[in-house]
């Protein structure tokens, strides 16, 4: 395992993170640390190991398709950093 | 006896029998938190103005006599509880604006209760970290010794606790955030089983190991506290409809024959000898009153820590994708375009360590890697839940230490994030099992710092540990030290 | 070289629930911007979805009418791409382990075999926002952002790679439409994108059994667009090919206005949407029992109606399938069969009169003011004779502007059919003495002016002599 600032970059793209040169190379190095010390699952046999994501065995959690009330436009927008009539406002989205 | 020293079941009484009023403790819990702030940062905002109005409120109630334990009694929350039009940043410049437009099902219950918020507290940013360090707004100081480090995540509840700034506090766990500042500030703190405690309105780090909790001066306070907290919320999917027990009644009864596990994973070569002298102690004085000890094997200890970062991070990648700087929270001034306004926001708003959580996340979910790290954690999650089951068929409770070593110094680990890691893991197991357990204040080490035993319960079997820690405490003294601050 | 193209459609099906899928926030089309919004679809910290029982139930339906299986136990994922119409930074659908798999539909081309079209999975998901750019918000340099439609609830069927033409495509792709349409699932709109399609077209050589690169299509909302866009798609890649280039997977969009296909200038990076099971939403478990009540549920599909149409009630192939466009229109018909019998004649009405006047006005049948019952009503009074099919026409628009039932209609105005031959002889007298000519070019062979005749009575009774008997009357005094 080598986390190299290459592999640094993507990911802070995809996670949408800017990271200074010195930060790439702090991170390459930390990461590469924690996933060095992660690798010890691999002694792990999972073999028909059914994988968890949830600890407590919950299922079928519904709610009635009955309306509540929204929040109102004044409290939606309230914390907007920019915000146009009713709008949340962003730059613009070329397609 | 002074306001700022009660208990919750104290200062109900006097609030009952009218020896004090609402608005008197509240005072003082409020001037003590002016005096004694500087030296600890417990907090990220007082809310003194409104506390007083709670208060006030609070002893009207109390005079119509509808009255609740928790009538008028002074508490102080985590900053990851959304409050209703008080800013809640958790503990993150992200948020440093953001005043939510709604409440957490849990804070919403203490307050229906007629519980008094006294302010929010200090925290990890976004519950990452197990040193209060990496908190936007200054670090928190573990009131035994003001160069140390409160623990983390929720160390200014912990802190707001030791320094007697608040009666009870609320906190929350993913990995060990209430227990082991709890454990280090010498309070009690309990996380219940996962599902037992309603999630919405508490600010996500990692979805499946989240759950909300008491910390306390006593046992019964944190009965008290999660009796008002307990229970069904139909707006978690992942809460559970089980019945809530009376966990004050509870709490009586002894635990003559109570079988006690010790998991022999958890008694390390290396463990701190105050820690280790500590747990010695305390397993004494639970023979003493009638416990029995078994040895039991949690074989699959040793990958939690490996487990659980996979899984938390991954998680939290995902969770804080939402502050994005769209429709609340910070936003980059100068941005070239949408791209560059979500980089520059999220890298402007986030602090380093929150950083490198959301890279190992994404980086363990992404193409190519998913397999290898977060499909293989889950399945290490099963090994894990696997050992409690197991263990659980011979014993009611287990008992290990919460903590490596007490309370560290600040800065101490700050450039080592996987050794601060490694320093979880006798509570990180818990959370991925699901179960619930409790940090119970069990002695001192040599400098005078607090140190903490875990109580470990079966799901849903808070009032066993409850019951066992209450035992303890009837028969030591050790959560009636207070620090000299 | 020859040419197959391969074709797989994905059709995103916004269900008609009143709420959205993982809150209580009304569904309603055209409000305010962002007036339907709470914390769950706001994608505020600490909101959390909890799903909406109907958007399950429906989603059983368009599996078993699809002829998929259900999955027993189906889970929830996040799929993680920043975007500002996507609150939390990931959208809620299911990838592994989808609630509907491995179905199918038949569709039947004209003068073609019948086809089997693979349906390889529905799953739900919540929709995202809307963006609108320009003068719609008065934001010069920036777009806004409109939440009312997030967390919508979606089904999306993907079809397996079965198609092989463009008529094949709206083939699958109407009867798909008639199906959750008929259902209630969807309200059907394609213009305001209720019923949405994306499709994945490629070519490859024909006898091959590789497919080609494919190109994703997106935003073709009417089934006009559908054909166009992959027969441009098709082409296009043809001659990409023949002039020795090579497709690239990629986005493209369809441009209604050029009938072309545009790459979506692939972003900066590939996606990688890093789906992972959603640890706030819980498995879905489907029992048998639930299917089985679902099943029982299920109304009639339009291919066993349109069915019985034929073998039941003996109407023409062309008939029924007019008749089974839509479930309301089926309805209709089938509650005018039972309150009048004649099955062809209550047809007729329902295809003519009725549906010309519902698209004159711009009514929906369910708001028909003339009822399957005062239809049947009408048709008797034609059986009985007391009206003409002619009058009854008229008789029919009375209807339809006063609601009134067509016995009233005929008393009030004195529309009874007049079949007494006495009183129809003297109208004939009287025209054979004023037209004394036109029976002398009768008389001498020219029979056209018989239809001079027939319309003279009528006009003198106003329409209402009994067309047979005026006839038969007429014959006889004209031949002298």
């Amino acid at each position: 395992m080598s986390i190299t600032v290459a592999d640094v970059e993507h990911v802070a793209r995809l996670a949408r993170l800017e990271l200074g040169a010195d930060e790439k190379k702090l991170f390459a190095g930390q990461m590469d640390a924690i996933l060095g010390y992660v690798e010890k699952l691999k002694e792990l046999n999972t073999d028909g190991v059914r994988p968890t994501s949830h600890a407590i065995p919950v299922e079928n959690a519904f709610r009635e398709d009955l309306v509540c009330p929204s929040i109102g436009v004044d409290k939606a927008l309230d914390n907007a950093p920019l915000k146009s009539g009713t709008y949340f406002s962003v730059p613009k989205v070329i397609e | 006896m002074n306001i700022i020293d009660m208990t919750i079941s104290g200062l109900h009484a006097a609030l009952k029998s009218k020896q004090l009023s609402s608005v008197e403790a509240t005072k003082a819990m409020l001037e003590r938190i002016e005096t004694v702030e500087p030296q600890v940062g417990s907090f990220i905002t007082v809310t003194a103005d409104h506390a007083l109005e709670c208060a006030a409120t609070a002893d009207l109630r109390i005079a119509s006599g509808r009255m609740d334990m928790l009538t008028g009694i002074p508490l102080a929350v985590k900053d990851i509880f959304l409050t209703e039009g008080i800013r809640t940043t958790c503990g993150s410049r992200i948020l440093e604006n953001f005043i939510p437009p709604y409440s957490a099902t849990s804070y919403q219950n203490l307050r229906d209760s007629g519980a008094v918020l006294l302010g929010k507290l200090n925290q990890d940013e976004f519950a990452m970290g197990s040193s209060n360090e990496s908190s936007a707004f200054g670090v928190c100081r573990n009131p035994w010794d003001t160069t140390r480090i409160p623990g983390g995540s929720s160390g200014g509840s912990a802190a707001a606790i030791a320094a007697r700034q608040a009666i009870a506090t609320l906190g929350t766990d993913t990995g060990g955030s209430i227990r082991q500042p709890a454990s280090h500030c010498g309070c009690v703190g309990l996380k219940p089983t996962y599902g037992r405690v309603s999630r919405y309105g508490v600010i996500a780090y990692a979805s499946s190991l989240d759950q909300v909790g008491p910390l306390t001066r006593d046992v019964t306070d944190n009965a008290i506290m999660l009796s008002a907290l307990a229970g069904y919320d139909p707006k978690d999917s992942t809460s559970v409809d089980e019945p809530v027990p009376d966990y004050v009644s509870e709490l009586a009864g002894g635990i003559k024959g109570l079988k006690i596990g010790l998991p022999k994973e958890y008694f390390i070569a290396g463990l701190d000898p105050d820690v280790q002298k500590t747990m010695d102690a305390v397993i004494e004085t639970y023979r003493r009153l009638g416990a029995e000890f078994v040895e039991i094997s949690l074989p699959h200890t040793d990958y939690a820590v490996a487990t659980y970062y996979l899984i938390a991070t991954a998680e939290a990648s995902s969770n804080l994708a939402r502050y994005d700087g769209v429709r609340f929270g910070h936003r980059a001034k100068e941005a070239a375009g949408l791209l560059d306004m979500y980089t520059k926001s999220r890298s402007e708003g986030f602090g380093a360590e929150v950083k490198r959580r959301i890279m190992l996340g994404t980086y363990a979910l992404s193409s190519g890697y998913y397999d290898a790290y977060y499909v293989k954690a889950q399945k290490a999650r099963t090994l894990i839940m696997n050992d409690f089951i197991k263990a659980f068929e011979s014993v009611d409770v287990m008992l290990t230490p919460v903590a490596p070593t007490p309370a560290f110094k600040i800065g101490e680990k700050v450039n080592d994030p996987l050794q601060m890691y490694l320093s979880d893991i006798f509570t990180i197991p818990v959370n991925l099992a699901g179960t619930c357990a409790m940090s119970l204040p069990a002695g001192f080490s040599a400098d005078g710092l607090p140190i903490g035993v875990q109580l470990i319960g079966k799901p849903f079997g808070e009032e066993v540990i409850l019951r066992a820690g209450y035992a303890f405490e009837q028969a030591t003294e050790w959560h009636k030290a207070t620090a000299a601050l | 070289m020859k040419y197959q193209p391969v074709i797989g459609l994905e059709v995103h099906v916004q269900l008609l629930t009143d709420t959205k899928i993982f809150c209580g926030c009304s569904t309603k089309f055209g409000s305010e911007p962002n007036s339907q919004t709470c914390p769950v679809c706001l994608g505020l910290p600490g909101a959390l979805p909890v799903l909406n029982k109907k958007v399950v139930e429906f989603a059983i339906k368009a599996g078993l009418s699809t002829n998929c299986s259900i999955t027993p136990r189906s889970i929830f994922a996040r799929k993680n791409y920043f975007y500002p119409d996507l609150p939390k930074g990931y959208q809620i659908s299911q990838f592994e382990e989808p609630i509907c798999q491995h179905g199918w539909l038949d569709i039947q081309l004209d003068g073609q075999e019948g086809k089997r079209i693979g349906i390889t999975r529905i799953h739900m998901e919540e929709d995202a926002g809307k963006l609108v750019h320009g003068d719609l918000t008065g934001l010069d340099d920036n777009s806004g952002v409109d939440l009312n439609r997030a967390c919508t609830p979606l089904l999306e069927v993907v079809s397996e790679p079965d198609l092989r033409s463009s008529d094949e495509a709206v083939s699958y792709l109407k009867q798909l439409h008639q199906i959750v349409t008929w259902l209630g699932l969807c309200d059907g709109n394609m213009e305001e994108g209720s019923f949405r399609c994306d499709a994945n077209v490629s070519v490859m050589p024909v006898g091959s059994d590789t497919f080609g690169t494919r190109a994703e299509i997106k935003n073709v909302n009417s089934f006009k667009f559908v054909k166009q866009a992959i027969e441009y798609e098709i082409q296009r890649q043809i001659d990409l090919i023949e002039d020795g280039g090579t497709v690239v997977q990629e986005t493209r969009l369809f441009d209604p206005n050029s009938g072309r296909t545009r790459s979506m200038r692939s972003k900066e990076e590939a996606h990688d949407y890093r789906y992972f099971p959603d640890p706030d939403l819980v498995p879905l478990v489907i029992c048998d029992e639930w299917v089985e009540r679902s099943r029982t549920e299920l109304p009639e599909l339009p291919e066993q109606c349109r069915k019985r149409f034929v073998s039941q009630l003996g109407l023409t192939e062309y008939d029924a399938e007019v008749l089974t466009a839509n479930r309301p229109l089926a309805e209709f018909f089938e509650a005018g069969v039972a309150a009048h019998g004649n099955a062809k004649a209550v047809a007729n009405w329902t295809m003519g009169e009725i549906t010309r006047s519902l698209n004159d006005s711009g009514t929906s049948i369910r708001e028909c003011p003339v009822t399957p019952q005062l239809l049947a009503e009408l048709l008797k009074l034609i059986d009985e004779g007391t009206i003409s099919g002619k009058i009854a026409k008229t008789v029919f628009d009375e209807m339809w502007r006063s609601g009134k039932a067509p016995q009233l209609i005929v008393e009030e105005q004195g529309l009874v059919q007049v079949s007494d031959g006495g009183a129809i002889e003297s109208i004939i007298d009287e025209i054979m003495a004023a037209n004394a000519g036109q029976v002398e070019e009768y008389r001498g062979g020219k029979e056209k002016v018989f239809g001079f005749f027939v319309g003279q009575v009528m006009k003198v009774s106003k329409g209402k002599a009994n067309p047979a008997v005026v006839n038969e009357l007429l014959l006889k005094k004209l031949k002298g």
